[in-house]
C-alpha cells in the first residue's frame, strides 16, 4: 500500500516535471514548479520523513516560489524559442544517469532491515538518545546536539547567502546613476 | 533484479535526468534554475528511498512504537534543503543583475552581446 | 492589494495564527516534527504575506531593515555563543553536558533550546532580508531619486 502511494506520486512528479521542461511561459514554470514542492513534501511524509516534509513544504513551496515571483517581476520576459538541437544536452545527461543506475545495483533494495545504513550509527542514535539528550524527536536531537557542528556550517551558509544578496542587489548613493 | 525493490531510485534518476537535461538545454537563465532546484529535490529522494523501513514510523521517540525510520538521512537532507534555497536566492539575485546589465536573461542573447563587445573591443 | 476588503480582512484574522503556529513548531520541536528552520520560513512567511497586502512601506515601519540585518547575524553570534559558553563553562566547544551545573540531560536540553533560537532568527532574518531586496528592486526604480537615496545605504 505504502509502495503504491509513493510511486503514484512519484509519476505525478514526474509528469510536472516534464510540463515544466516543455512551457515556455515562465510564469507557469514558477507555479509547476510549486506544485512539484508539494507533491515532494506528500512523497517525504509517505516515506516516514517528516522534519524534512515540513521543511522541503515551507522552504520549496513556499520561500522558492516567493523569490522566483519576484525575480520574474523583474525580469519580465518569456523563455525564447530553443536555437540549438539538444541531442548533446540529452546524450549527457542518459549517459550520467545510466552509469547511476549501473552503481545503484550494488545497493540495498528498498525497505530492507539488514542495509548497512541501519547497522552502525543510527542504532546507537535512537537506543542511547534517552539517556544522554532525552529529547523525543530524534531528528532534532541529531540535528542540535550530535551533529551540531554541521548546523553551526550551515546556519553560516544562510547568513552567506544573505550577505551575498545584500551585495549584489545593494544600492549606492550616486547621482545620475540610479542602478550600482 | 526485482524492479519493485528499486522503484524509489527508478524514480530518482528519470527526475535526475530530466532536472540534469533543463539545466544543460534550455537557455533562459530562470528555468535553470528551477532545473537545479528539481535536480536536487531528485538528490533528496536518493537518501530518503532507503532510510524507510515498510511497518516503522517517524523517528520520534515513543513508547507504543518499535521500529523506527533511520533519522540520519533526514537530518542530512534538511541541511540540503537549507542550502539549496540559499543557491537559488544568490542565483536569482545574479540572473536580476544580469538583466539589467544585458537587457536579456537568455543565455545566448548574452554571450552573443559579450563576443560583440569583445569583438568591438578588439577591432578598436 | 490594501482595498481589497476580503484580503485585508482574511489577512488580519491569519497572521497572528501564522506566527502563533511558528513559535509552536519552534518551541514543539523536541515533541514532534519541528525546529528551528521551520519556524524561521513561518516567520518569514508571515511578514511577507503582510507585505503583500499591506504594502511594503507598511512591512517596514512593522519590522525595519536594520532590524532584520541585525536578525541575520544575530541568530549565527548565538549558535557560536552557545558553543563559546561550552569552553567557558569547562568543556569543550558546543558541549552542551556542561551548560548545567546538576544534570547532563538538563544541559542538553538549554544547549538544544538556545542553538535552535539562534537557528530560527537566522533564517528569518536571511529569507525576509532577501525578499525586501528583491522588492526594493523593483520599485524604486519608478519613484523619485530622494527616495532611492534613502535606502541607498543598504
Amino acid at each position: 500500500m505504502d509502495e503504491i502511494l509513493i510511486g503514484g506520486l512519484l509519476a505525478l512528479m514526474v509528469v510536472t516535471v516534464w510540463g515544466i521542461l516543455r512551457t515556455r511561459n515562465l510564469f507557469a514554470v514558477v507555479v509547476l514548479g510549486g506544485i512539484y514542492s508539494f507533491l515532494t513534501a506528500t512523497v517525504m511524509v509517505a516515506l516516514d520523513a517528516v522534519d524534512v516534509a515540513m521543511t522541503e513544504a515551507a522552504v520549496g513551496a513556499g520561500v522558492s516560489t516567493v523569490l522566483l515571483l519576484g525575480a520574474l517581476y523583474l525580469c519580465r520576459s518569456e523563455e525564447a524559442r530553443p536555437m540549438h538541437k539538444p541531442w548533446g544536452a540529452m546524450a549527457l545527461s542518459a549517459t550520467v544517469t545510466l552509469a547511476l543506475f549501473h552503481g545503484t545495483v550494488g545497493l540495498p533494495g528498498f525497505n530492507d532491515p539488514q542495509a548497512p545504513i541501519h547497522q552502525h550509527v543510527a542504532p546507537r542514535y535512537l537506543n542511547e538518545m534517552k539517556q544522554e539528550v532525552d529529547v523525543p524527536n530524534v531528528v532534532t536531537a541529531v540535528l542540535a546536539s550530535y551533529r551540531g557542528y554541521d548546523t553551526l556550517g550551515e546556519t553560516t551558509v544562510v547568513f552567506t547567502a544573505g550577505a551575498g544578496v545584500v551585495a549584489l542587489l545593494r544600492r549606492r548613493k550616486r547621482k545620475g546613476k540610479d542602478k550600482a | 533484479m526485482n524492479l519493485a525493490a528499486y522503484f524509489t531510485y527508478i524514480a530518482t534518476f528519470v527526475l535526475m535526468f530530466l532536472g540534469l537535461f533543463i539545466v544543460m538545454a534550455r537557455g533562459n537563465l530562470i528555468k535553470k534554475l528551477v532545473g537545479l532546484g528539481i535536480f536536487q529535490t531528485s538528490v533528496y529522494f536518493l537518501y530518503l528511498g532507503p532510510a524507510k523501513l515498510v511497518g516503522g514510523t517517524a523517528p520520534i521517540l515513543s513508547d507504543a512504537f518499535k521500529v523506527y525510520t533511520n533519522p540520519l538521512p533526514h537530518v542530512l537532507m534538511l541541511t540540503a534543503i537549507v542550502v539549496g534555497v540559499a543557491t537559488l536566492a544568490l542565483g536569482l539575485a545574479l540572473v536580476v543583475r544580469l538583466r539589467e546589465a544585458y537587457g536579456s536573461i537568455e543565455e545566448d542573447d548574452i554571450l552573443a552581446q559579450d563576443q560583440a563587445s569583445a569583438g568591438a573591443t578588439e577591432a578598436a | 492589494m490594501k482595498h481589497d476588503l476580503i484580503l485585508r480582512v482574511i489577512a488580519k484574522i491569519l497572521i497572528p495564527f501564522l506566527l502563533l503556529f511558528a513559535v509552536y513548531v519552534q518551541f514543539h520541536g523536541d515533541f514532534g516534527p519541528g525546529g528551528g528552520f521551520q519556524a524561521g520560513v513561518i516567520i518569514a512567511a508571515a511578514v511577507v504575506f503582510y507585505a503583500l497586502i499591506f504594502g511594503l512601506k507598511a512591512a517596514h515601519r512593522m519590522l525595519p531593515e536594520s532590524w532584520v540585518e541585525s536578525m541575520m547575524a544575530l541568530g549565527v553570534i548565538l549558535y557560536a555563543g552557545v558553543g563559546v559558553a561550552g569552553i567557558v563553562l569547562g568543556g569543550n566547544y558546543l558541549d552542551y553536558f556542561v551548560l548545567d551545573a546538576h544534570s547532563t540531560v538538563h544541559g542538553q536540553h538549554r544547549g538544544i533550546f538556545w542553538v535552535e533560537v539562534g537557528v530560527a532568527t537566522t533564517v528569518s532574518g536571511v529569507m525576509l532580508k532577501i525578499f525586501y531586496m528583491f522588492a526594493d528592486r523593483g520599485h524604486l526604480d519608478r519613484q523619485d531619486p530622494a527616495a532611492s537615496q534613502e535606502s541607498a545605504e543598504l
